[in-house]
């Protein structure tokens, strides 16, 4: 057991190459005792008990974002303790709705002026994989325009499978799990347009 | 960009235009200049916390008053009109879920009211599901109007009713999951009638919820309507008249606020609301605080139907009996040949309603949300298109504040307009 | 006074025809069952403007509900639909336009019904009906670049931009797994 074997960041990135592909959340657990200096450690603890998302609610899946936000749910108590307005001040991207072809852009303005370590979930259905909804003025999936850690399953999610998604992040954290390949990087003509990609 | 420090314009009282317009909000788009105002145009949204959703407004404004106020729409289109087309009715019906997606139970009853009249079963539907869709809508009123309060005082500053009113909408909520297993999308109320048979118990699930919220209600009259910083924020702001209201086709509070009673479940009833005794608040001057208040009004009526109702709820079927257009119980499948077959054809063709056209209008949280679907006589829907509350109500916005309000007071105008992106863009 | 045939379970409660036959001789009674019991009319494009006048200052439709269309596969091609309410009588009325060809024009409602602006631009970015007269007629739904008109029946419902492969040649586009 060891790390010596095989490259760690390989392993959890090694699924998620193209738009549209689910990184395994199966994938998302630490394996084998991944051996960090202890800065890295007081700093991934750190950032994982402070997500601080940004306020990106499109449509139904924000309205249980906001009921997350609630006081019978309360993200609060997992470090998320406010919802900040500028994507500045923001590390965390919860993409809750559907995104369409007009928004596509703003989303990845969104995301680009975030500034890092950043995180993505991709909240519900639509922003996994389009949804219910194939068709086109919606984006199959917002993996096609913003590199996306953790997908939540749902339409909408149920806030406390909202509380999984961001525990399972928070998993990811303090592994110190890498982002996963920004499609910017090597398809950027989906990125730019986003039905462009479509393979169904 | 320029040096800041070294501008000379800052000291100037009519400096240069440009300059001044170029050291503010990064986020200006545009620049109107006009020679004799100085006009700034700054762009809100598609990502704001004011919102509500994903509006764009493009606000023209000389210093801190509105000049003009432009909505942007278009950034949550989903296609829903054209992706209903290739789906069989009772498919379509989990899509109107997700246009309104505050009152998706609203927008499900708008849509089997619609399909009722084009099969022409409605006087067919058993009396426990036309009850039960008056307390399910309701309901879902109630819980719309607690989401509009807690985010219209969440941006105008007063944080603690966002989380009152999530405290009660999560009990109707529990209420729903246990009808129809889904929180919100429970696409529950389907032609016919009901999806499901009401769970046991909701009889005294929806009594203590009312017991809860009738103690609780208060609360919310105590945090702001007499407060002195709601009436700063709220009273005389974004002002409309009946004459301007009607003109642009807004419905719903908006309209009641005006002073005009038009109220469809007054005036269009329908599944038996005209069994029930109940007022329709109105506001006299169609401003900010008229509207909150004729919401607020409306909650306590919503309870009196629901209680009405409550008690005329009678035991029976909560589907019709009719095999060619309701499912048949799923034990029946197991055992009987023809309950078999129907099923099939339910589930793979669907019904098919003769050719013909329909316009069903029903009282949304937001106003009249109505459905106008034209069947060809085949298992889909040949057009389908939803009428939506806000869409009109949105147009109106412009007129609320062009000329005669601060920049503070579009977010108090569009909160008490209650917009929902979903249906607008649809 | 006349009643609709064919009363529905909820009639609406309109009974007056609103518009009499000797005064718009080209408008007819459309054929086309209407389920929920709302008269129905079918006026010619030219006819609209005076017909939409009318039914606002002296039937008192005050209210246009809705402005829609439908796009019928053979033609004339598309039909207008305009939903109109009148408050003071609690009675509804529908007027229908037909529209042939292939990008059609007609004049805008929006003097008379200032609520129709928005509508108008949705049924020019969807359907591609042109509005002679519309203070401001662009795209509303859809980004302002984008080609095509989706609602139309011949647009398919995955959109137009979708690279086009065989079923048997499963190519994704991007970058592969290598």
């Amino acid at each position: 057991m060891g790390n010596e074997l095989y490259r760690i960041e390989d392993f959890f990135t090694i699924n998620a190459t193209r738009p549209g592909d689910a990184q395994s959340i199966m994938s998302a657990s630490p394996v084998g005792g991944v051996i960090t200096t202890t800065i890295d450690n007081l700093a991934n603890w750190g950032r994982k008990s402070s997500l601080w998302p940004a306020l990106f609610g499109l449509a139904c899946c924000a309205i249980e974002m906001m009921a997350t936000g609630g006081a019978r749910f309360d993200m609060a108590r997992f470090g998320s303790e406010v919802f900040r307005a500028s994507p500045r001040q923001a590390d965390l991207m919860i993409v809750a709705g559907r995104v369409s072809a007009k928004m596509a852009p703003a989303v990845r303005q969104i995301y680009e002026q975030m500034p890092g370590p950043k995180w993505v979930i991709a909240m519900g259905a639509c922003a996994s994989c389009g949804g219910v909804f194939n068709n086109y003025a919606i984006v199959q999936g917002v993996d096609m325009i913003v590199p996306v850690d953790v997908y939540v399953a749902g339409c909408p999610p149920n806030p406390e499978a909202l509380l999984e998604g961001i525990q399972i992040l928070q998993k990811k954290i303090m592994a110190g799990v890498p982002n996963p390949p920004d499609p910017m990087n090597y398809a950027p003509e989906v990125v730019r347009d986003p039905n462009f990609g479509r393979t169904r | 960009m320029e040096d800041l420090a070294l501008k000379d314009s800052w000291l100037q009282e009519d400096g240069d235009k440009e300059d001044e317009n170029n050291i503010l909000d990064p986020e200006i788009v545009d620049q109107a200049e006009s020679p004799d105002k100085e006009l700034m145009t700054i762009n809100m949204g598609p990502q704001h916390p004011s919102t509500h959703g994903v509006l764009r407004l493009v606000v023209t404004l000389s210093g801190e008053s509105v000049v003009k106020c432009i909505p942007d729409i278009g950034y949550l289109h989903t296609g829903i009109e054209k992706t209903a087309e290739n789906k069989t009715y009772n498919q379509a019906l989990t899509l109107t879920d997700r246009t309104d997606y505050l009152n998706p139970l609203i927008n499900n009853l708008g849509f089997s009211l619609a399909v009722e009249r084009l099969l022409g079963i409605e006087k067919q539907v058993p009396q426990k599901a036309q009850v039960a869709r008056v307390i399910l809508t309701e309901l879902q009123r109630i819980s719309s109007h607690l989401v509009w309060l807690g985010t219209h005082a969440m941006d105008l500053g007063a944080l603690s009713t966002f989380l009152y009113g999530m405290r009660e909408r999560e009990i109707i909520l529990d209420i729903f999951e246990k009808c129809a297993g889904v929180r919100m999308m429970t696409s529950y109320i389907m032609p016919g009638g009901l999806y499901a048979d009401l769970p046991s118990g909701f009889d005294t699930d929806v009594r203590n919820f009312l017991a809860i919220f009738k103690k609780k209600w208060p609360e919310y009259h105590t945090l702001l309507t007499n407060s002195e910083l709601w009436f700063e924020r709220t009273k005389g702001i974004g002002a409309l008249t009946a004459q301007e209201a009607i003109s642009y086709g807004v419905t719903g509070p908006i309209l009641r606020a005006c002073g005009v009673k038009y109220d469809i479940r007054k005036m269009f009833p329908y599944i038996g609301y005209e069994t029930y005794d109940f007022e329709v608040p109105l506001g006299k001057t169609g401003d900010v605080y008229d509207r909150f208040m004729v919401r607020m009004l409306e909650v306590p009526q919503s309870i009196r139907i629901i209680e009405q109702a409550l008690d005329k709820l009678p035991e029976g079927d909560w589907m019709i009996n009719d095999p060619k257009i309701a499912p048949p119980k799923k034990w029946q499948i197991a055992t009987n040949m023809e309950s078999l077959i129907h099923h099939f054809k339910l589930f793979t063709e669907g019904y098919k309603p003769p050719a013909g056209e329909v316009y069903s209008r029903v009282e949304s949280a937001r106003g009249e949300l109505a459905y106008y679907m034209v069947s060809d006589g085949s298992n889909k829907p040949y057009r389908m298109h939803i009428r939506a509350p806000s869409f009109a109500n949105l147009q109106s916005m412009p007129l609320m504040l062009e000329g005669r309000s601060n920049f503070a007071d579009i977010v108090s105008a569009i909160g008490s307009i209650d917009i929902i992106l979903g249906e607008v863009d649809r | 006074m006349t009643p609709t045939s064919d009363e529905p379970a909820n009639p609406v409660q309109n009974q007056e025809s609103a518009l009499e036959a000797e005064r718009f001789p080209n408008v007819t009674r459309s054929e086309m069952r209407a389920a929920d019991g709302t008269p129905t009319f079918i006026v010619p494009a030219d006819e609209l403007l005076n017909v939409l006048q009318h039914l606002r200052d002296e039937a008192r439709f005050t209210m246009l509900e809705d402005v829609t269309a439908v796009d019928w596969k053979k033609e004339p091609r598309f039909q207008l639909v305009y939903n109109l309410l009148s408050l003071e009588r609690a009675s509804v009325i529908r007027i229908k336009v037909t529209l042939p060809g292939e990008n059609p024009t007609i004049a805008s409602v929006t003097a008379l019904f200032p609520g129709a602006n928005w509508y108008e631009r949705e049924v020019f970015d969807l359907f591609g009906i042109t509005f002679t007269g519309h203070p401001d007629l662009r795209r509303i739904e859809m980004p302002d670049d984008w080609q095509g008109h989706p609602l139309r029946k011949d647009y398919p419902i995955t959109g137009t931009r979708r690279p086009v492969m065989p079923a048997n040649q499963f190519r994704p586009v991007g970058r592969s797994n290598s």
